[in-house]
């Protein structure tokens, strides 16, 4: 009897990439805003980023069905947390959460690479980041989805930081200014957007710093 | 949405006309050993209920298991080790991660503190081994509170066997040491995901595991300083990173830990270099006291 191939996969990979960026007292969170399926592009205006909590932002790319279906479990936790809590989730303690429901789906994963991004209690910027069945790490930067391959390398030359390993322990944040950090953020783009046909046409980006939250668009190449 | 409870749930499979019961799935490993208390309420079904996984309904799991896990490629760990000598136990690991052929992270943090007297290390799948041990944590504390006394390493490292075998086949991938100190003094066993858990003295376990047993075994002796011990288990790991390219990490400098019970001022000495973790337990105090040693940190430059 010979085996039958399935031919319909419950999951897709709708491209885009993610970058998010720790200073000492701010963090960026960027992504594009293309959605594709295949070689086709669905639409030129999705956002991939979601607010959870004051101060916690995640951005995702991978499947975004996954991705709406994961922040909506995270808001619902979050809106329960605050209930029984009286006050909002920090940045550290979302991150564990994320870590767990990932893990929760391991024998049917959320096929999401996330990014979270974030002021830790202390005010100093955190940025977490996941594979896609929960393993995560804190780090002082991180890049994840198609364009990371491109990003990471160079965001590996102008950030570098000291190992979190090594003791006492260094700030992993980077030492750049808030508007350093943008620009970087913004010539990651535009070069990830010429050679990754699934990052470009706008590229958004929101600032987490100790005023709030402020967002800023940007024109990446549409082709 | 598919919510499997506690109870066995079993996968089938449909072949013509008979239904084939083929796996039976035991979830009993996320149950806690405490009663759940207080009335769950219809607002909260699914969040405080017990946790369990969701299984694709699928009537090919392990395809499907296959595929899922090529696709998302989750982050391995590579090479640890550890060995019992005279001072302790000394643990040792590097701090890369891959994701496929693609090096997801430096500097992660491979030695996982189970609790103030227990250490696990990360070999196999990182989100398996980051959530079983916190997991194994959370057992031995419950354990601790209904006891009265701290779990010994016997037990936590049986805890966890017991899980992996359970959920044997299903694709996990954790390669483990539990490495502590309890009654009987060091204590280390390693423990898998086919359910396999061995005491011993030595081990290595990693794709780069190879390259640091021919280290190990050549330079180990049972009476070592602890300086020999962590200069061997630093060559260790060094001769694993240079040959095994899925083992690796890039930092410099030197750091330790120093690990001391504030009331009566004994330190025990944990190191931790740059790209290669080493730490020593030392846990000598008497058992009956519920203090847990705090962890201090100091530099050494190198």
């Amino acid at each position: 009897m010979t085996k039958q191939q399935a031919n319909w996969s419950p999951y897709d990979n709708n491209g885009g990439t993610c970058v998010a960026i720790a200073g000492a007292d701010y963090c960026v969170i960027a992504a594009d805003t293309r959605m594709s399926t295949g070689y086709s592009i669905l639409t030129r205006d999705y956002s991939k980023i979601c607010k959870l909590a004051d101060k916690c932002v995640m951005a995702s790319s991978g499947f975004q069905a996954d991705v709406k279906a994961l922040q909506k479990v995270l808001s619902a936790r979050h809106l329960i947390y605050q209930h029984q809590h009286n006050k909002q989730m920090s940045c550290p303690a979302m991150g564990q959460l994320l870590s767990n429901t990932l893990y929760y789906k391991r024998f049917f994963p959320y096929y999401s690479f996330n990014v979270l991004g974030g002021l830790d209690n202390e005010g100093k910027g955190c940025v977490y980041t996941y594979d896609a069945v929960g393993s995560y790490e804190r780090v002082g930067y991180s890049s994840q989805g198609s364009g990371a391959t491109l990003i990471t390398p160079f965001l590996d030359n102008q950030l570098k930081s000291p190992s979190p390993l090594l003791l006492p322990a260094k700030d992993a944040v980077t030492p750049l200014s808030e508007t350093e950090a943008i620009d970087l953020v913004k010539t990651c783009f535009a070069s990830a957007t010429e050679r990754d046909i699934y990052t470009g046409d706008k590229l958004e980006i929101v600032v987490l710093n100790a005023d709030g939250i402020c967002r800023e668009y940007m024109e990446l190449r549409k082709d | 949405m598919v919510y499997v409870t506690s109870q066995r749930k079993d996968i089938v499979r449909n072949e013509g006309f008979r239904t084939v019961i083929i796996m039976k799935i035991d979830f009993s490993g996320l149950e806690s050993t405490a009663p759940l208390c207080g009335a769950s309420s219809e607002m909260f079904d699914g969040f405080s209920t017990s946790p369990s996984f969701q299984i694709p309904d699928t009537t090919d799991f392990d395809d499907f298991q296959k595929e899922a896990i090529q696709m998302v490629k989750p982050a391995k760990g590579t090479t640890t080790l550890a060995f019992i000598f005279k001072e302790g136990v000394m643990v040792a690991a590097d701090s890369r991660a891959s994701m496929g052929g693609y090096i997801s992270s430096q500097s992660v943090k491979k030695i996982i503190e189970i609790n103030p007297y227990m250490l696990g290390t990360m070999a196999g799948g990182a989100a398996d081994c980051q959530f079983w041990h916190r997991n194994l944590g959370i057992k031995c504390r419950l354990h601790e509170l209904a006891n009265k006394r701290r779990i010994s390493v016997t037990g936590a490292s049986k805890l966890l066997a017991n899980i992996l075998y359970s959920y044997r086949g299903m694709g996990l991938s954790v390669g483990t040491m539990i490495a502590g100190w309890d009654e009987k003094g060091p204590g280390l066993y390693y423990v898998d995901s086919e359910g396999g858990r061995l005491k011993g003295t030595k081990f290595s376990v990693g794709s780069g595991s190879p390259y640091a047993y021919g280290v190990l075994d050549s330079g180990y002796r049972y009476d070592m300083t602890i300086e020999e011990a962590a200069e061997l288990a630093r060559r260790s790991i060094y001769h694993a990173t240079f040959r095994d390219g899925a083992s690796g990490g890039v930092a410099s400098g030197m750091l330790c830990f120093i690990m001391w019970d504030q009331p009566d001022g004994r330190s025990y000495l944990v190191m931790t270099l740059g790209n290669f973790t080493i730490c020593t337990i030392q846990l000598n105090q008497p058992l009956s006291s519920r203090r847990c040693p705090k962890l201090e940190f100091l530099c050494y430059s190198i």
